[in-house]
């Protein structure tokens, strides 16, 4: 049992250890040498000057653009998410059983069958190749909204709601100054789960974005990887490819290492709740 | 208790206020939901055609889907990797579970870290270091070829698939661990405690008490998992521009079916009709998996 943990660890971190090793090598050392042993020479620095100069620095340009997409997307999503969420759980009104109905049901529908036709409404409207069409989407997330309600339930007492009230509290501060912190532990699961999904979000603006100087880190890195595989005689970069690769993904795995306490019981009330 | 008797128009001013609340993300749920689901539907009955433009056709989209070698060939490849990719992945997944669990060694802290990262690996890093690492081209393999004397490579086309099913069991294995894991820790102490004095075995306690807790969530990542694999895209997407050869056609998966006829084909309405009846396909199949789960759960 043990050699099987350790075995699936190593699995694990083996691509991990293998693009670290093979950002710090030139393109010449890239093709000549073993994938697992250091270069002739150690050019971490160069490849990442490089990677921010390439084409201008459009690198720079891609991931301002990927945290924009994330900040915005991830805040607003996990407001909407801990509002719909609270009202869920702590009001009554018409209609409710069937919205989360609704909602729960929307989870099961794949990406595709929303995206062609969010293409073609999106380009009628004129939002696409705007960030708006990479935005909006990823406002609305109802697993978040399925994870802040069931949360509330439990986390905020009733009573405190209402002696709230009797002391005259208009409802919206009732859930931003009482509720909203008492949300914190589920609010910071939603906003890392939307914080990596819109990180790693490939598809949407792979359809929806056209002008380089929208696009996200991930569908940049796919744009620089097709210019050495495709054209016979492009210019081999696959050293700039590995090098943004490792930078794209260092942000996620910091923010994970520092949030582990709640995405860890952010994910175990989803799982003891179902 | 004076808190309990509400005015009937403080109730209804309240209702009013849940809607509210609630009002931002409905009307954004409708607008980037419902109505392109319903668009979808409407657009699924006209054909672009060469003479007229865009013509009402009814269901002949849907007609000549199920007659299409190329849809069925991609459906069945995605149900036939679910099959094995899908059990292969949860069982792991249940299998470090446990081993976390009844381990509890310092250690597995780190662990559980090291196989939950690939969840945030975004597909196209993933893709392109299993793609470096297993190609023949610079790759580990190449290497382990040029060693061994041996022309095996992990991305010819009868391999492909299972290349793409390593990539796919790295990046989720670990998320659906800690969902079981999860469910293990949730087990209250008393039952092991009970077990204990019962002298019964760990193999004991395994069966009779860990994996019946399990079912719930087991029902869960099923469905998770098969709603993500009936959705292949972004791997062989990103593949087929990264390796020569790989058998990756135009339509390998049903979404990349769908992802080429609109975007490179304009044939939005026969792939709006594609995308719908794999959304409804996949409906019904996690419908079926969460019925079959519940009907366990009362059996027990």
């Amino acid at each position: 049992m043990t050699f099987f943990v350790g075995l699936f660890a190593l699995y694990c971190l083996l691509p991990m250890v293998w693009l670290l090793i093979n950002a710090t090598k030139s393109q010449t050392d890239f093709v000549s040498t073993f994938g697992l042993a250091f270069g002739g020479e150690f050019a971490l620095w160069d490849n990442i000057v490089g990677v921010f100069t390439f084409q201008d620095g459009i690198f720079a340009r891609w991931l301002l653009n990927t945290v924009m997409y994330v900040v915005v997307g991830a805040l607003v999503s996990t407001f909407l998410a801990a509002l719909g969420g609270y009202a869920l759980a702590k009001h009554d009104f018409f209609g409710k059983k069937a919205f989360l109905l609704v909602v729960l049901g929307s989870i099961s529908v794949p990406g595709i069958a929303l995206a062609i036709p969010q293409f073609l409404l999106f380009a009628q409207m004129g939002l696409t190749n705007t960030p708006w069409a990479v935005l909006i989407p990823s406002f609305i997330n109802p697993f978040g909204l399925y994870l802040m309600w069931v949360y509330s339930s439990d986390a905020v007492p009733n009573a405190l709601i209402e002696a709230a009230r009797i002391d005259g509290a208009k409802e919206f501060r009732i859930f931003w100054q009482i509720a909203l912190p008492m949300l914190a532990p589920a609010t910071v699961t939603v906003l890392l789960f939307s914080f990596v999904s819109i990180w790693n979000n490939y598809f949407l603006p792979l359809i929806m974005l056209k002008d380089p100087a929208w696009y996200p880190l991930t569908i940049g890195i796919n744009q620089w990887n097709k210019l050495g595989s495709t054209a016979g005689n492009g210019e081999l970069i696959q050293n700039l490819v590995i090098t943004a690769s490792l930078i794209t993904i260092v942000p996620l795995i910091i923010a994970f290492l520092c949030l582990q306490r709640y995405w860890q019981s952010g994910l175990a009330l989803g799982a003891v709740k179902d | 208790m004076t808190l309990q008797t509400t005015s009937p128009l403080r109730r209804k001013r309240r209702s009013t206020t849940g809607l509210l609340f609630l009002a931002p993300f409905g009307l954004l749920f409708i607008f980037v939901f419902i109505i392109p689901i319903l668009y979808s539907a409407y657009i699924s009955l006209f054909q672009n055609k060469l003479i007229g433009g865009q013509s009402f056709v009814g269901l002949d989209n849907y007609a000549r889907l199920f007659k299409d070698p190329q849809f069925y060939d991609g459906a069945i490849r995605v149900v036939v990797f679910t099959a094995i990719q899908v059990p292969i992945m949860l069982l792991c997944a249940i299998l470090l579970a446990l081993a976390v669990d009844s381990l509890r060694l310092h250690g597995t802290r780190f662990f559980r870290i090291v196989v939950f990262l690939p969840y945030a690996v975004p597909a196209i890093v993933s893709t392109l270091m299993w793609g470096f690492m297993l190609g023949i081209r610079y790759g580990l393999i190449g290497n382990l070829n040029d060693a061994l004397g041996t022309r095996f490579d992990p991305f010819a086309p009868e391999t492909t698939m299972a290349s793409i099913g390593i990539m796919v069991t790295w990046g989720f294995t670990g998320y659906n661990m800690l969902i079981f894991y999860a469910a293990l820790r949730a087990i209250p102490r008393e039952l092991y405690e009970a077990a204990a004095i019962d002298g019964a075995t760990e193999m004991q306690v395994v069966r009779n008490i860990k994996l019946p807790a399990l079912r719930g969530s087991l029902t869960v990542t099923v469905i998770f998992s098969i709603i993500g694999t009936f959705q292949l895209f972004n791997e062989p997407n990103i593949l087929s521009s990264l390796v020569s050869n790989s058998g990756i056609t135009s339509y390998y998966t049903p979404n990349l079916y769908a992802y080429t006829l609109a975007f490179t084909g304009s044939q939005q309405g026969y792939a709006a009709a594609l995308a719908l009846v794999m959304a409804a396909f996949t409906i019904v199949i996690a419908y079926i998996v969460q019925i079959r789960g519940m009907k366990n759960a009362f059996d027990k």
